[in-house]
C-alpha cells in the first residue's frame, strides 16, 4: 500500500510544480530530486514486495473510485477541448471520445460496474514494470532538462512551452503507475488515456502542421484502442459479473475470451502494431525525450503489459495465435521497413514495432516459456532502446542531423557519445547483450511450438542484424581528423542520462541471472535459460567483450601507415581521386537501403491490409 | 624463413604496353605454364603482392599511379619490369609523353627484356625476384 | 566442463587451423585439377599465411587490425562453444558477432572498396543467417536439445528427417564459404571488380589473421554438417567431404552472380526447402 500509493501520487506533485516552472536551474533541482525519490520508490517497492509473488493491496475504494470518476469525466472534457479546432469532418475524434466516455461514465455513476474492493494487484510483472518506469524513466527526465535547453536554443521559432513538456512527464509517470498497480479495468482505463493524452501534448509540442497533423492521428489510433478498451469493460461488467482484471484472466475461456480480445486490442494498439504502426511512426516529430520515453521503453510497454496479462486465457486458442501472427508480421515486416530507413529516428521507431512485436508474438502463444522471453524483451529492450534515442538526440543537437549517413565517422568527432551509441547498438542486437538473450530465449521456446513461428523470429532478427550493423560500421569509419563540429557542449543531465542507460543497459545483461532467478523464476517459472551451463556461457561472452576494448587500448609497434587503395590515383587529400580530366574528385559512399525491396512504398500497403484482415478474422475466429 | 620463396602474390601492372607483354604474363598463369605451381597468385592489389610486374613503359599519365602503387606495397617487395618497353622505353622512347622505363620512376630489381618477354623469361625473372624478396626480407629483420 | 569436452575444445583450437588449412590447400589443387593445371603443393595456404606475418603491417588507421584481431577472437570462441558442447544456438549467434566484427573492420579503414565489401558481407549475411540459424532448430525438432553434445549423442541420424534443411544448409554454406557464385564480399580468384573487397586494406599480418580465423570458420561449418549424422560419425566424416568437393565443383563451374539473385535466391531456399521441410514434420510426421 504505502510504496505503491507513494509512486502512483508523488509524480502528481513535481507535475504541479514544473508546470509552474519557468527557471532551468530550478526545473533542474526538481526533476534531480524528484528522479531521485522516484528510483528509491520503485527499489523500495521492489524489496519490499519482490518474494511476496501476487499481492491485493486493499485501500479505501470508495473514496478513490469516485476520483476515478471524476477523472474520467475531466479528461473526457479535456479530449473534447483539444479537439475543438478539427475540421468539421473530423467529427469521429470527438465522437469517440463521447460515446467511450459516456458508455463507462454513465455505467459507473449508474452502477452497472460490479463493486470490488481489491483495486491494486502487485506481483513481480507489475514490479519490473514499475523499475523500468522508475529507474530508465527517471533517467530519461533527468535528460529532458538540458535537452529542451538545447532545442529551443537550435529551435527559435518554437514556442518555449517547456514547462508542459516537463510536467507531462512526470504525469505520465503517474498514469503509468496507475496501469500497472491497478487490478481494476476501469481503473486501467483512467490512466490509459492519460498516456494517451500525454502523448497526445508531446507529440504536438513544436505545433508545426506536420507535429499537429501527427499528434492528431496519434490521438485517434490510440482513442480507437480506448474506445475498444471501454466496450470490453462494459462487456466484462455485464456478461462476466467482473472488472478485476486479476479475476478475468482465471475465468472460463469461452465465457471471457470476448472482452480479452478487446483488452488486448487496445494493448496491441498501444504498442502501435500494425495497422496501427503509422501513429509511432508520426510520433517521431515530438522532441527525443518523448520518444524515448513514451514511445520506446515504457508507454508503448504498456500495451504489451496489458497483452502480457491476458496471455493466460490467449494461450492454445486460435485467436491466441492470430495475436502472435500480428505480432510476428509486425516484427518481420517492421524489420525490413527499417533497412530503407536512413534517419536515426525513423529507424528507431520501426525496430520499436517490430520488437514490441516480438513481445506480442510471444504473449500471444503465452506459453510460459514465451512469457519468460516477452518479460526478458521488455527490460532489456526498454534500456537499450531508451538509450539509443537519447543518443541520437544528442547527436542530433550538436550537428544538426540526425541522418545515419551524417554520422559517418562519428568515432573521430565524438568518441565518447560514440562509445554509449555503441553500447546501445550492442544491446540491440550483439550476442551476449541483452536483446539477443532475449531473441535466444524466444527461438528455445518457439523451437518446440509449431514450425511458423521461428522462422518468422529468425528471418526479422536477420533483417534487424543488417541495419545495426549498417549504423554501427557508419559510426566507426575512422575518418581521421576533422575540423571540430560546432561544439555547444553537452549538459551534464544528458551525460547523466547517457552514462546511466550505458550502465543499465551492460548491468541489466550481467544481472541476467538474478533477473532470470529473482524476478521471472516467480512468475513464469523455471526456463531452461536459467540452467547452469547457458550461464556460464553468457557470462563468458560478457567477459570477451572486454577484450576488445583492450585491444583497442594495445598500441601495436610496426605499423606502417599508408593511404587507402584508390586505384593508384590517390591524391594529396584521402577523399579524392584524380579524375580522368587530371582534377581531383571527391568520393564518397553510402549505406544500402535494398528500397527495391524494402521500401514504405513496395510494403507499407500490403502489411496494412495483411494486418487489418488479421485484426478481423481474430475476432471472428472465435464465433467460429 | 624462405616462406617469400614460396608464395609470391604479383600485381601485374600495364603501362604503356602494346598488350603483348601482357597476354604472355597471363599466359604464365594458364594451364601450359601454370605458375601457381609455385604459389604465384595474381592479385589486383598492391597491398597483398609482393612481387610488381610491370609491362610497357611509363608515361606522364601514370607515372603517379606507378609511384602510388608502388609505394602502398608492404616491405618487402621486388620490381620486375617485364618486356624491352619496360626495361628501357623501346621504339616508344622517342615518343613526346614517354618518359621510358620503369627505372626512371621506381627502383626496378629484375629486367626481362623481349618483345613480347616470353613466359619462360618471365618466369624465370619472378624465380630471380623471389631470391631478392629473400635478400630483402633478411635485411628488414634486424631491426 | 568435462575432460572430453576441454580435450575436444583443446584439439580444436590446435588442429583446426591445421585441418582448414590443408583443406584449403586440397581446395586449390583440386580447383586446379578442374582447370587442367597441376596447382600449388597442398600445404600452400601455410606458406601464404607465414609469408604474411613476414611482411610489413600496412594500415591505414591504427584501429582496423584490432577488429580483424577480434574477428579472429570471437571465431575461435564460437568453434570453441562448439566442441565444447554448447548450446548451438549459442555457437551461431558468437559466429554473428565473429562477422559483425569482420563487417566492422572493413567499415572502419573507411576505404571506397573496402566499404562496398562490408555492406556485400552484411548482405551475405543476411542472406545465410536464417538457414544456418533454422537449422539449428531444424535439429532441435529431431533430436529435442540443442546441446551439440546432446544432437552427436542422439540415436537416429537427423538427415533423415531433414533432408531439406540439409540441403537448404549446403546452399548457403556456399555463400558463408565464401565460393563462387557468392563470393561477393572478398573477391576471389580472378574477380576482381572490388580490387579484395572487404579485405583490401589488410596487408601483412592483418590478412593472416582473416585467412587463419577463415580456417577455423570452414572447420566449424563443416563440423555443424556432421551434426545431422549424429553418431554415425563415419558416414558424418565422408558426407562433408563429399559436400565440400560440391563446393569446390560450383566454385569451379560458376560465374559470379549479382546480389539480388543471391538474396532472392538463399531465402527462397531457405523457406521452401528449410521451412517447408519442419513443415512437413510437423504436420505430417507430427514430429
Amino acid at each position: 500500500m504505502d510504496w505503491v500509493t507513494f509512486l502512483i501520487l508523488f509524480p502528481l506533485i513535481p507535475a504541479v510544480i514544473l508546470l509552474f516552472t519557468k527557471s532551468v536551474q530550478l526545473q533542474r533541482v526538481v526533476v534531480l530530486v524528484s528522479s531521485a525519490l522516484i528510483i528509491l520508490g520503485s527499489v523500495g517497492l521492489a524489496c519490499n514486495y519482490m518474494q511476496a509473488g501476487g499481492t491485493y493491496l486493499p485501500i479505501s475504494s470508495g473514496f478513490f473510485n469516485g476520483l476515478v470518476i471524476l477523472g474520467d469525466i475531466v479528461l473526457a472534457l479535456v479530449f473534447l477541448y483539444v479537439c475543438r479546432k478539427l475540421p468539421i469532418k473530423k467529427y469521429w475524434i470527438p465522437l469517440m471520445v463521447v460515446i467511450q466516455y459516456g458508455m463507462v461514465v454513465t455505467a459507473d455513476l449508474t452502477g452497472g460496474i460490479p463493486e470490488t474492493n481489491r483495486y491494486l494487484y502487485i506481483d513481480n510483472l507489475s514490479i519490473v514494470m514499475a523499475l523500468i518506469i522508475g529507474v530508465v524513466g527517471s533517467l530519461i527526465a533527468v535528460y529532458t532538462v538540458g535537452y529542451m535547453q538545447h532545442y529551443h536554443e537550435q529551435h527559435k521559432e518554437i514556442k518555449d512551452r517547456r514547462c508542459t513538456f516537463i510536467a507531462a512527464i512526470y504525469l505520465f509517470f503517474f498514469a503509468m503507475y496507475g496501469i500497472i498497480f491497478s487490478n481494476s479495468i476501469t481503473w486501467i482505463y483512467f490512466f490509459w488515456e492519460i498516456t494517451t493524452l500525454c502523448s497526445f501534448i508531446m507529440i504536438g509540442y513544436s505545433r508545426k502542421e506536420e507535429a499537429v497533423h501527427n499528434s492528431f492521428r496519434a490521438l485517434w489510433m490510440l482513442l480507437l484502442g480506448g474506445l475498444a478498451f471501454s466496450v470490453g469493460i462494459m462487456y466484462a461488467a455485464n456478461y462476466c459479473g467482473t472488472i478485476e482484471l486479476q479475476k478475468l484472466v482465471t475465468m472460463k475461456q469461452s465465457l471471457v475470451i470476448f472482452p480479452i480480445l478487446l483488452l488486448c486490442f487496445a494493448g496491441m494498439n498501444k504498442a502501435a502494431q500494425f495497422p496501427f504502426g503509422g501513429w509511432l511512426l508520426g510520433a517521431m516529430v515530438a522532441p527525443t525525450p518523448s520518444s524515448a520515453l513514451l514511445h520506446s521503453s515504457t508507454m508503448v510497454k504498456a500495451g504489451v503489459y496489458l497483452v502480457l496479462r491476458c496471455s493466460p486465457i490467449l494461450q492454445g486458442t486460435a485467436s491466441g495465435a492470430i495475436v502472435a501472427f500480428i505480432g510476428g508480421t509486425s516484427f518481420v515486416m517492421c524489420s525490413a521497413l527499417a533497412i530503407s530507413q536512413s534517419k536515426g529516428k525513423p529507424i528507431l521507431a520501426y525496430s520499436t514495432i517490430a520488437n514490441l512485436g516480438l513481445i506480442v508474438l510471444c504473449a500471444g502463444i503465452g506459453t510460459s516459456f514465451t512469457l519468460w522471453a516477452a518479460l526478458l524483451l521488455i527490460i532489456f529492450h526498454a534500456v537499450a532502446k531508451a538509450l539509443m534515442f537519447i543518443s541520437v538526440g544528442t547527436v542530433d543537437h550538436q550537428t544538426g542531423s540526425q541522418d545515419v549517413e551524417d554520422m559517418h565517422g562519428l568515432v573521430s568527432r565524438m568518441p565518447i557519445l560514440t562509445f554509449t551509441m555503441l553500447i546501445g547498438l550492442g544491446g540491440m542486437f550483439l550476442a551476449p547483450f541483452g536483446m539477443l538473450i532475449s531473441k535466444w530465449a524466444v527461438i528455445e521456446a518457439l523451437a518446440v511450438r509449431n514450425p511458423v513461428y521461428p522462422p518468422i523470429v529468425i528471418f526479422g532478427g536477420s533483417l534487424m542484424l543488417f541495419f545495426w550493423t549498417k549504423w554501427m560500421g557508419t559510426l566507426i569509419s575512422v575518418v581521421g581528423k576533422q575540423p571540430p563540429i560546432k561544439a555547444k557542449g553537452i549538459g551534464f543531465d544528458e551525460w547523466l542520462g547517457l552514462g546511466g542507460l550505458s550502465i543499465l543497459t551492460i548491468a541489466a545483461c550481467v544481472g541476467f541471472p538474478w533477473i532470470g532467478h529473482y524476478w521471472i523464476q516467480p512468475l513464469y517459472g523455471w526456463n531452461p535459460m536459467l540452467s547452469e551451463r547457458i550461464e556460464v556461457s553468457v557470462a563468458l561472452m560478457l567477459g570477451l567483450m572486454l577484450l576488445p576494448p583492450l585491444i583497442f587500448a594495445c598500441r601495436w609497434k610496426r605499423l606502417v601507415h599508408t593511404e587507402p587503395y584508390l586505384s593508384g590515383l590517390n591524391v594529396e587529400n584521402k577523399y579524392e581521386y584524380l579524375g580522368s580530366l587530371g582534377a581531383p574528385r571527391r568520393w564518397s559512399f553510402g549505406n544500402y537501403y535494398i528500397n527495391k525491396y524494402f521500401s514504405e512504398a513496395k510494403l507499407f500497403k500490403g502489411t496494412i491490409i495483411g494486418t487489418t484482415l488479421l485484426w478481423i478474422l481474430m475476432f471472428f475466429m472465435e464465433n467460429l | 624463413m624462405g616462406y617469400f620463396a614460396k608464395s609470391p602474390w604479383l600485381l601485374h601492372y600495364d603501362g604503356s604496353s602494346c598488350n603483348g607483354c601482357d597476354i604472355e604474363v597471363l599466359a604464365c598463369l594458364m594451364p601450359k605454364y601454370d605458375v601457381e605451381r609455385f604459389g604465384i597468385i595474381n592479385t589486383g592489389n598492391p597491398k597483398h603482392a609482393d612481387v610488381f610486374l610491370i609491362t610497357g613503359g611509363i608515361n606522364t599519365q601514370n607515372i603517379d599511379v606507378v609511384k602510388n602503387i608502388y609505394n602502398q606495397m608492404g616491405e618487402p617487395k621486388v620490381v620486375v619490369a617485364v618486356g624491352t618497353c619496360a626495361t628501357s622505353g623501346h621504339f616508344f622512347s622517342e615518343c613526346y609523353n614517354i618518359i621510358g622505363g620503369v627505372d626512371k620512376v621506381i627502383p626496378v630489381d629484375v629486367y626481362a627484356p623481349g618483345c613480347a618477354a616470353k613466359p619462360e623469361m618471365i618466369i624465370d625473372a619472378v624465380v630471380k625476384g623471389l631470391g631478392i624478396l629473400e635478400e630483402k626480407k633478411k635485411k628488414m629483420s634486424p631491426k | 566442463m568435462t575432460t572430453t569436452s576441454t580435450i575436444l575444445v583443446i584439439l580444436f583450437i590446435i588442429l583446426a587451423p591445421v585441418i582448414g588449412g590443408i583443406i584449403s590447400g586440397g581446395d586449390r589443387i583440386i580447383s586446379a585439377k578442374m582447370q587442367s593445371r597441376v596447382g600449388p603443393p597442398i600445404v600452400q595456404p601455410f606458406y601464404d599465411v607465414l609469408k604474411l606475418m613476414g611482411k610489413e603491417n600496412l594500415v591505414v588507421n591504427r584501429y582496423h587490425g584490432d577488429y580483424m584481431i577480434c574477428f579472429l577472437i570471437f571465431t575461435i570462441v564460437s568453434g570453441c562453444l562448439f566442441f565444447g558442447g554448447n548450446n548451438l544456438l549459442l555457437v551461431i549467434f558468437a559466429l554473428i558477432v565473429a562477422g559483425v566484427f569482420l563487417v566492422l573492420a572493413a567499415y572502419c579503414t573507411n576505404s571506397p572498396y573496402a566499404l562496398i565489401g562490408a555492406e556485400r558481407e552484411l548482405l551475405q549475411m543476411l542472406a545465410a543467417e536464417p538457414m544456418i540459424i533454422l537449422s539449428a532448430v531444424g535439429l532441435y525438432v529431431v533430436t529435442g536439445t540443442f546441446d551439440v553434445y546432446g544432437i552427436a549423442n542422439c540415436q537416429h541420424i537427423p538427415i533423415i528427417y531433414l533432408p531439406g534443411v540439409f540441403i537448404a544448409l549446403t546452399y548457403v554454406l556456399t555463400i558463408k564459404l565464401r565460393k563462387s557464385p557468392f563470393d561477393l564480399s572478398t573477391s576471389h580468384h580472378a574477380h576482381q571488380e572490388l580490387v579484395k573487397g572487404l579485405t583490401t586494406e589488410f596487408a601483412g599480418p592483418s590478412l593472416g589473421l582473416f585467412e587463419i580465423a577463415h580456417w577455423y570458420e570452414t572447420v566449424l561449418l563443416l563440423a555443424m554438417i556432421f551434426l545431422f549424422f549424429g553418431s554415425y560419425w563415419i558416414l558424418g566424416i565422408i558426407l562433408a567431404v563429399i559436400i565440400y568437393f560440391i563446393e569446390i565443383l560450383i566454385d569451379n563451374i560458376n560465374a559470379r552472380i549479382k546480389w539480388e539473385l543471391m538474396l532472392i535466391s538463399a531465402w527462397a531456399v531457405t523457406l521452401i526447402l528449410g521451412v517447408g521441410n519442419l513443415m512437413i514434420l510437423y504436420f505430417v510426421f507430427h514430429i
